[in-house]
């Protein structure tokens, strides 16, 4: 749940539920139906369901193993080099043993740097950059993923930045982890983030003039249907799915 | 050579045939174009236990121009395909190619933007050979199929014949499913070689 | 020395007289113009007996030296990603396993700890299935290992060193295929524990197979360690040390052949592997025999672990032995005899469902036609495998399929070091450089 506090502390259970209730309807749809595709006569009903999209979580203190310490470790850090923690970082998320920080993107690399430069929070590796596309998230559809260890500390954390698709730029990390290099190319090439700075942004999976970036949501499958004794099997993404 | 195709048809011919196809079988180089999981199996064959070795075929031929077979083990993604099909074309005939594995045969489980569907779609195949990985024993069972076949190859004017009836039967097929393939005769692409 | 210049004759002419080579040398060389400073450019194309896979690498040469080297990938790009999102998290099993295809294991293993992470149940994973985990990718390491040096020998032109390890790594694929059903590829390890359990006789063959290998390795080692040709190609060859392994986030055998004993087991264990005893081989070379003797000695290690685990899946009572977790609402039913033509359905389990019990045909259709939901939230669960970190990033929506799967893959991250080990070496160098990193085009592309 949001840490947002209902307007009257000695209210009634039922007006946070309330207050829930209308936050839950006020977020985008992300997905409409249960059947994910329409290609098949639904006489179910199920059609008409929609699911929202998750809020945004944002998780309350203690966060809980050495996540508190290095919030606070940053927060110095980061003082130091004359950012406060909520400028840079928007959210903080722990959630199944791992700490996800939300960096806003004009400070990603002052982030990065201090996560690497600081001996107190030494994460010297950063094993690379992953995009996730959320379409239904306007205003901040393209996610950029970084994982960073500390060996030293024996330590795991994650960056995620969030850009809109009308604006994919995210400033480049190769400067600070030159591991990124190629990642960043993959995550170019698969979803169009652009990684502003970067040496060399071309393709690298896909052909040099294929058009598109091929994992986005709104970019298909691409299968075939196939035959098969007779009988034609669409393509996985146009199959029915029971979701 | 030149010679069969200036034999008439009959014994000579047949017995021509008989000794380059032997010959042929005997010594097939190949060019193997090992991209993924099966060309682990491919070289499992050539290893000790499936002993490639036992046809003279254990020493791949890495220039395409000395090589005979093609054996296409794994995925051919859309980036790879200009280069299976320059690699194929600089191989001197005859020549054969087997699609090794589902992948390289029909796309396999990949029926996606990145794979192509069936290296079929790219070099004229010999022999297919389903699995995912198909194990050592059925590339050694498929090799021994492309050796029948090569034996079996018709020279000069018994393969224009053949190659004339090849045509006609296409022709005449019939599709699986009623509405896919317009002509009457099927899908009238399909060519002998 | 006196140089000109003559239309009939081809470049410069030097005139030499009966000064040393060197001399002729510096002085041409003062004199500006070097003819033989030409840059090469030649392609390793995709298509290369040497490169591993379809690596194409665009060298540029100077003489033997190589000045520049642009490694081109992505000629085995088969989106599996992107297909794991319009299949279940069960099936993605089936996908990811056949990235990295030397260590399918690993695939499936990092796949479906991520899974039970996001569904919460890494706790609730029944200890027989974690050991039977444990085994599995210690036995797939140890082919993975043989299959890397048996390779590097072929392109080093030792061929005996490929026979012999494709011999031992067969011993290996047997044991698969006793186990699994199949010699590569296996979707074996499912989300919530394996998909069956050791058949019998299973542990003596497991057994068999640890007493064997220690003197087979032994026959490689004897052809290998003091050999002078050996020597000469691989020590001092494609250096890497600690600074050049971090910035370039290279994890694996190549960062612990340049002294820090860094190894996820050790480190951030999981799958029980804290309560095994083994080491974590270290060299510190930093070149390429040093990565060398790293696998060789992992080989052993892993030898150990695969005694333990024998040992601990023969001391199992009946009681404990359930492979897959209990919660029917996740874990596929296990456990499943085959059919009377040796495929498909098994009759007992049809019995079950139709006639005995109805949660469990409920569950069994859920499971089939959905899958299981896992509720939203992203992870990152990272393992040791033979070429280093590799990490499964799982996204998901609340769904039954997959939001979003990222493989962060050892061997895409330990090609970008390529040019840093190879620039300035000879061409040569390139192949035994590319061999000691032991890529595989599948992980690199996905």
């Amino acid at each position: 749940m949001t840490s947002e506090q209902p307007p009257d502390q000695a209210a009634a259970p039922a007006d946070e539920a309330a207050v829930a209730g209308r936050e839950r309807l006020s977020e985008q749809v992300a997905r409409t139906g249960m059947f994910g595709t329409e290609t098949t006569g639904d006489t179910s009903g199920y059609g008409g369901l929609m699911i929202r999209r998750p809020p945004a979580l944002s998780s309350p203190r203690p966060y809980g193993s050495y996540f508190d310490d290095l919030a606070d470790e940053l927060g110095t850090s980061l003082e130091q080099a004359g950012l406060a923690f909520g400028d840079a970082i928007e959210r903080v998320v722990a959630d199944r043993g791992e700490l996800t920080f939300h960096v806003r993107r004009e400070h990603l690399t002052t982030v990065a740097g201090r996560l690497r430069d600081d001996p107190a929070l030494a994460f010297e590796l950063c094993t690379g950059v992953s995009g996730v596309h959320y379409p239904a998230d306007s205003g901040r559809e393209l996610h950029a993923v970084y994982h960073l260890v500390s060996l030293t500390r024996n330590r795991r954390l994650r960056l995620e930045v969030s850009v809109p698709d009308s604006d994919p730029h995210v400033p480049t990390m190769v400067r600070v982890y030159p591991t990124c290099d190629w990642h960043e190319r993959e995550t170019w090439d698969f979803f169009g983030l652009i990684f502003d700075g970067h040496p060399a942004l071309t393709r690298i999976e896909m052909p040099d003039d294929w058009k598109g970036h091929p994992q986005r949501k709104d970019y298909p499958l691409g299968g075939i249907p196939v035959e098969y004794r007779g009988a034609t099997v669409p393509p996985p993404d146009e199959r029915r799915a029971y979701e | 050579m030149g010679l069969e195709e200036k034999l008439p048809s009959g014994i000579l011919l047949t017995t021509v045939e008989k000794v380059a196809g032997y010959a042929r079988k005997s010594s097939v180089w190949p060019a193997t174009f090992g991209l993924a999981c099966c060309a682990m199996e491919l070289i499992s064959t050539g290893g000790p236990r499936h002993d490639l070795a036992r046809f003279g075929m254990e020493r791949a031929s890495n220039t395409p121009r000395q090589a005979d077979l093609m054996i296409v083990a794994g995925r051919v993604s859309q980036k790879m395909a200009p280069v299976l099909r320059q690699i194929y074309d600089q191989m001197a005939e005859p020549k054969w190619v087997i699609s090794m594995g589902v992948c390289a045969s029909s796309g396999g489980m990949f029926n996606n933007y990145a794979i192509v569907q069936g290296v079929d779609h790219i070099v004229p195949v010999d022999i297919y050979l389903p699995g995912c990985p198909p194990r050592p024993e059925m590339l050694l069972d498929s090799i021994l199929k492309l050796h029948d076949k090569i034996q079996n190859m018709k020279l000069g004017v018994h393969r224009e014949h053949q190659i004339e009836e090849l045509e006609r039967a296409r022709l005449r097929r019939l599709p699986l499913v009623a509405g896919l393939g317009g002509q009457p005769g099927g899908s009238g692409q399909e060519v002998a070689r | 020395m006196t140089s000109r210049t003559e239309p009939e004759t081809e470049g410069r002419v030097y005139n030499v007289g009966g000064q040393d080579w060197d001399e002729v040398v510096a002085a041409a060389d003062e004199a500006g113009d070097r003819p033989g400073d030409e840059r090469l450019i030649v392609n390793m194309g995709p298509q290369h007996p040497s490169t591993h896979g379809v690596l194409r690498l665009v060298l540029t040469l100077d003489a033997e030296t190589v000045t520049e080297l642009r490694p081109v990938i992505g000629y085995l790009h088969t989106g599996i990603e992107k297909n794991m999102e319009f299949r279940t998290w069960t099936q993605g099993v089936t996908f990811c396993t056949r990235m990295d295809y030397l260590s399918p294991l690993f695939n499936e293993t990092a796949f479906c700890l991520a899974t039970e992470q996001l569904l919460g149940i890494t706790d609730r994973i029944p200890e027989r299935a974690t050991v039977i985990r444990v085994l599995m990718m210690e036995l797939n390491r140890i082919s993975s290992h043989l299959m890397a040096i048996a390779t590097f020998g072929l392109e080093l032109g030792a061929t005996t060193v490929l026979l012999n390890g494709l011999r031992e790594r067969e011993k290996v694929l047997d044991l698969f295929e006793l186990i699994t059903g199949l010699r590569m590829n296996h979707a074996y390890i499912r989300p919530g524990g394996v998909s069956q359990d050791l058949p019998s006789g299973a542990i003596e063959r497991i057994r068999e197979f640890v007493g064997l290998m220690p003197a087979l390795l032994g026959d490689m080692r004897k052809l290998l360690d003091a050999n002078p040709v050996y020597l000469a190609r691989t020590k001092n060859i494609a250096y890497l040390d600690l600074a050049g392994c971090m910035t370039l986030g290279v994890t694996g055998p190549v960062l612990r052949s340049t002294g820090l004993p860094w190894d996820l087991r050790k480190s951030q264990p999981y799958c029980g592997y804290e309560t095994y005893e083994f080491d974590v081989p270290v060299q510190d070379t930093c070149d390429a025999y040093g990565r060398y003797l790293v696998r060789m000695d992992e080989m052993d290690q892993s030898l150990r672990i695969i005694a333990q685990c024998a040992d601990r899946l023969a001391g199992h009572r009946q009681a404990d032995n359930r492979v897959m977790v209990a919660d029917a609402k996740i874990g596929w039913p296990a456990q499943l005899a085959l059919g009377p033509d040796g495929l498909g359905n098994s009759p007992d389990h049809i019995k079950h469902i139709m006639g005995q019990s109805m949660e469990a045909l409920i569950h069994h259709f859920k499971l089939v036609t959905e899958g299981f939901r896992v509720p939203a939230g992203q992870v990152y669960a990272a393992i040791e495998s033979p070429r280093g970190e590799l990490g499964c990033h799982a996204v998901s929506d609340g769904g039954t399929r997959p939001y979003r799967i990222h493989f962060r893959d050892p061997s895409f991250t330990n090609l970008q070091a390529l040019p840093a080990m190879c620039e300035g070496g000879m061409v040569a160098d390139v192949i035994a450089a590319v061999a000691s990193t032991d890529p595989v085009m599948g992980g690199v592309d996905r």
